[in-house]
């Protein structure tokens, strides 16, 4: 492909996705939906804007899958895989095996062979990954009961996939020999081979587990986010083709990576700047899933292929519904669950290609294959729709109580934004009251010495929407801005105060200026650095030049107090702009009004309580 | 008996704006000094009124006669006696299942007022009696097993000549060294209409 051609491809794939994704979810569709649709406009069916290179721009785009797994990697930790093991394994394996044997005997009926109706059973009992984890983060249903049992049926699917590829050439054994296999590795003897794959994986765990940190760390001392975001890539490229070099599947190797960083400070940070790459990629995986499907097979047979793709997700509700009941869900619960998952996937379309290299799939077999799943994953959003809108609200008409969604966020209370000699403080008294706290901060040495003593330190700029989502923005009650740079914190009042409105802001101050701006921008608690360190040292000094420790405590009191009210009153005054202008003359002005406030205002007089002044208290 | 000479005495003195006062300042320069007379002012140790109860409650073990000595706020004491009562007299401590460690010592309010001593009475003004209005503390007392003395009271004293309030203050004085050095048996100074609780003679034999 000329640079040319290169650049156009892009260019139409881009706006197509540009187009697409703003007006389905406009239209309440979800994004997923608007890229396929997208896909089919612009390909050979339609406007035959792309055409031939769409198989290869689609593998290209698994890459997307790739990264989705490792960031979905990021978000599990090792304890959390392991609490789903139930899940995971019974869920995933029986909807595996029951689905591949009823998609199997169907097919069998419908006059394919044994081996090509098993392998037809197998290949259609997964289901799309990127489809249904796009959607369900989308309605945000990703962590309710319904959700995480999608996320581990999942799981188990993207796992088997490997036995899969293995069992394929098996049952084609009788068939010709096929080459298809194009590790590196191939040729080796079958115990080698295991050798080569266990070596691999051992190297992804360790290296994960030792060899990251010090990297990232080393990166982010540089300062410099697109080396981080170099770094990032390069990783999961390499896994991603390590893994394919024994053979495994790359999207389950980045997966694992992902789990063993899960517990890094990096996390959040990993998860922002692989975002975006995800997400477009998975914007072309798509659009070139649409643009592949073939309307000549579906003008051809109509009444077959639809009926078809009907029947397959009829018996993919029935069997998710089953085992979802089956595995203790409510009836809301499971038909959440099964309406998520009744498609097929996009590794269908890497088995369905194998099946057919290796002549157990005829290519019209493999065509009509190719076109239920299309079809099937242009449906997935659509019956999402269809169950959020018309069948889960006749549950709740029905009267059914349903049961609360297990809501799997640990609960971030206060996020604090910085944590370098203010915000540890806060932090301190925050731990020995026993509230949990997850602090974000930009120092790397900082962090390593804070995770030495177990505080949840992440690395990252509190100032970007996405990482204070991913702190828990949206659940917190507070965020803590005590970062030492007086513009951030200001980027990040106003970034937390857009997105997240309901999140109450405590903002550290550096002087009155700031606190003008803090206040200004709408922060309701502002605190200047030092300002209570030094009226409490005013308070010591007034004790050691012998005022009774309680009245130095109420003068300092009512000095903090009056000044407190001074500064918000005149925050009110300040003209914003003027101030940016020119901070430092301001600063000074600032000290020199507020000295004459001072020295014109009352002074810190006692109220008459206690003792009244002319000595004859009428009351007592 | 246990009126031995050498008891103990602490005075817990309470005064939020100790400058602006006269009659307590006289008071507390009278008893400054007396040996096994200990006095703590609350609001200087606990400007923030943030007591420490383990060394208060320490402090009453190591006494006989714990003074109460405050003016008199409306009808009762400054915040933070209500404060220390609040915090350092513990349920199984000073009363309650086990809460015998006060039984058998003496408490007494040593106060000052600024209406005259006619004020304070059925007719008067502020129609009760002083030991009326200090019922909580005889109550406090007999919940802590503790007997309850009369009252030290210096009526009006913003009111007197210099040499009227140092004669006083000097009777406050020989209160307390009196109760200290067992001249004045603190069992015949109990407020009018106290009897002794019954868990008080439990705690003579400490």
């Amino acid at each position: 492909m000329n640079p040319e051609a290169l650049l156009l491809g892009a260019f139409i794939y881009l706006a197509a996705a540009v187009v697409a994704a703003p007006v389905a979810t406009r239209l309440g569709l979800g994004s997923v939906l608007g890229y396929l649709v997208a896909g089919m406009i612009i390909g050979p069916a339609a406007l035959g804007l792309i055409g031939e290179e769409g198989a290869h721009v689609m593998h290209f785009a698994e890459f997307g899958v790739v990264v989705m797994l490792f960031l979905v990697g990021l978000e599990l930790q090792p304890s959390k895989l392991w609490e789903l093991r139930r899940p995971i394994i019974g869920l995933g394996g029986l909807q595996v095996v029951v689905t591949a044997l009823a998609v199997g005997g169907g097919a069998l009926a419908f006059g394919f062979g044994w081996k090509a109706a098993l392998a037809t059973g197998l290949i259609l009992a997964m289901s799309s990954t990127a489809i249904v984890l796009q959607s369900l983060n989308e309605r945000g249903i990703l962590k309710t009961t319904a959700g995480q049992s999608c996320f581990s049926v999942l799981l188990f699917q993207d796992i088997a996939v490997i036995p899969i590829l293995a069992l394929l050439p098996l049952l084609a054994a009788a068939q010709a020999h096929d080459t298809h296999d194009t590790s590196l590795i191939g040729d080796l003897p079958g115990w080698a081979q295991t050798i080569a794959v266990l070596a691999a994986v051992a190297v992804v765990v360790l290296a994960g587990r030792f060899l990251t940190r010090p990297l990232f760390r080393l990166v982010a001392s540089t300062g410099m986010r697109e080396v981080f975001v170099g770094l990032a890539l390069v990783m999961v490229v390499g896994i991603a083709l390590l893994m394919q070099l024994v053979g495994l599947s790359a999207a389950l190797g980045t997966f694992l990576a992902g789990v063993v960083l899960a517990e890094s400070e990096y996390r959040h940070e990993l998860e922002m700047d692989l975002e975006p790459f995800k997400g477009l990629l998975l914007a072309v995986f798509f659009i070139a899933v649409g643009a592949g499907i073939d309307f000549s097979l579906l003008f051809g047979q109509p009444l077959m292929v639809l009926g078809l793709v009907i029947g397959f997700i009829l018996v993919k509700l029935a069997v998710l519904f089953l085992l979802g009941r089956l595995f203790g869900m409510s009836t809301p619960d499971a038909s959440r669950f099964s309406f998520a998952l009744a498609q097929g996937g996009e590794f269908a379309f890497v088995l369905i290609s194998l099946a057919a290299g290796l002549a157990l799939l005829d290519p019209s077999q493999a065509g009509l294959l190719v076109a239920v799943v299309a079809l099937s994953m242009a449906a997935a959003p659509l019956l999402m729709i269809f169950d959020a809108g018309i069948i889960q609200p006749r549950f709740a008409n029905a009267g059914e109580a349903r049961a609360d969604d297990h809501i799997d966020e640990t609960g971030t209370r206060v996020i604090i934004a910085g944590h370098g000699r203010y915000g540890m403080t806060v932090g301190r008294l925050l731990q020995a009251s026993g509230i949990r706290a997850v602090v974000l901060d930009h120092d790397a040495e900082q962090i390593d010495a804070l995770r030495k003593f177990g505080y949840k330190v992440y690395y990252g700029d509190a100032s970007r929407p996405d990482l204070l989502e991913a702190a828990g923005a949206a659940q917190a009650q507070a965020l803590v801005i005590a970062i030492d740079d007086r513009e951030k914190a200001l980027e990040i009042v106003e970034t937390a105060r857009r997105h997240f409105p309901k999140l109450r802001i405590l903002a550290r101050a550096f002087d009155r200026v700031h606190a003008y701006r803090l206040i200004n921008a709408g922060v309701e608690d502002v605190h200047r650095e030092v300002f209570a360190s030094s009226v409490d040292m005013g308070e010591d000094l007034l004790v050691r030049l012998g005022l009774h420790p309680f009245e130095a405590r109420r003068a300092a009191m009512r000095f903090k107090n009056q000044d407190e009210r001074l500064i918000r009153r005149a925050a009110k005054h300040v003209d914003d702009t003027q101030h940016l202008i020119d901070l430092a003359r301001q600063g000074s002005d600032e000290i020199e009004r507020v000295l004459a406030t001072d020295l014109g205002g009352a002074p810190l007089t006692q109220d008459h309580g206690w003792e009244a002044p002319d000595a004859t208290r009428s009351e007592s | 008996m246990w009126q031995i000479a050498g008891m103990k005495i602490l005075v817990l003195h309470a005064h939020p704006r100790l400058s602006a006062s006269v009659v307590q300042r006289a008071m507390l320069r009278a008893i400054e000094g007396l040996d096994d007379v200990t006095l703590v002012d609350l609001y200087a140790e606990y400007p923030g009124l943030d007591i420490d109860v383990a060394r208060e409650q320490q402090r009453l073990l190591h006494h006989d006669v714990i003074v109460l000595q405050h003016p008199l706020y409306w009808y009762s004491s400054p915040a933070i006696i209500k404060e220390w009562q609040d915090l350092v007299l513990e349920n199984g401590w000073a009363y309650g299942p086990g809460g015998t460690r006060l039984a058998g010592r003496f408490l007494m309010s040593a106060i000052s007022t600024g209406g005259p001593e006619q004020a304070y009475h059925t007719q008067g003004r502020n129609r009760f009696e002083i030991t009326e209005l200090l019922a909580p503390f005889n109550q406090t007392a007999w919940l802590c097993s503790m007997a309850w003395l009369q009252p030290f009271v210096i009526f009006s004293g913003r009111r007197m000549e210099a040499a009227q309030l140092s004669a006083a203050a000097e009777g406050y004085r020989d209160l307390i060294v009196g109760l200290r050095d067992g001249t004045i048996d603190p069992l015949s100074r109990l407020a009018p209409g106290f009897t002794l609780p019954p868990a008080f003679a439990d705690g003579i034999h400490r």
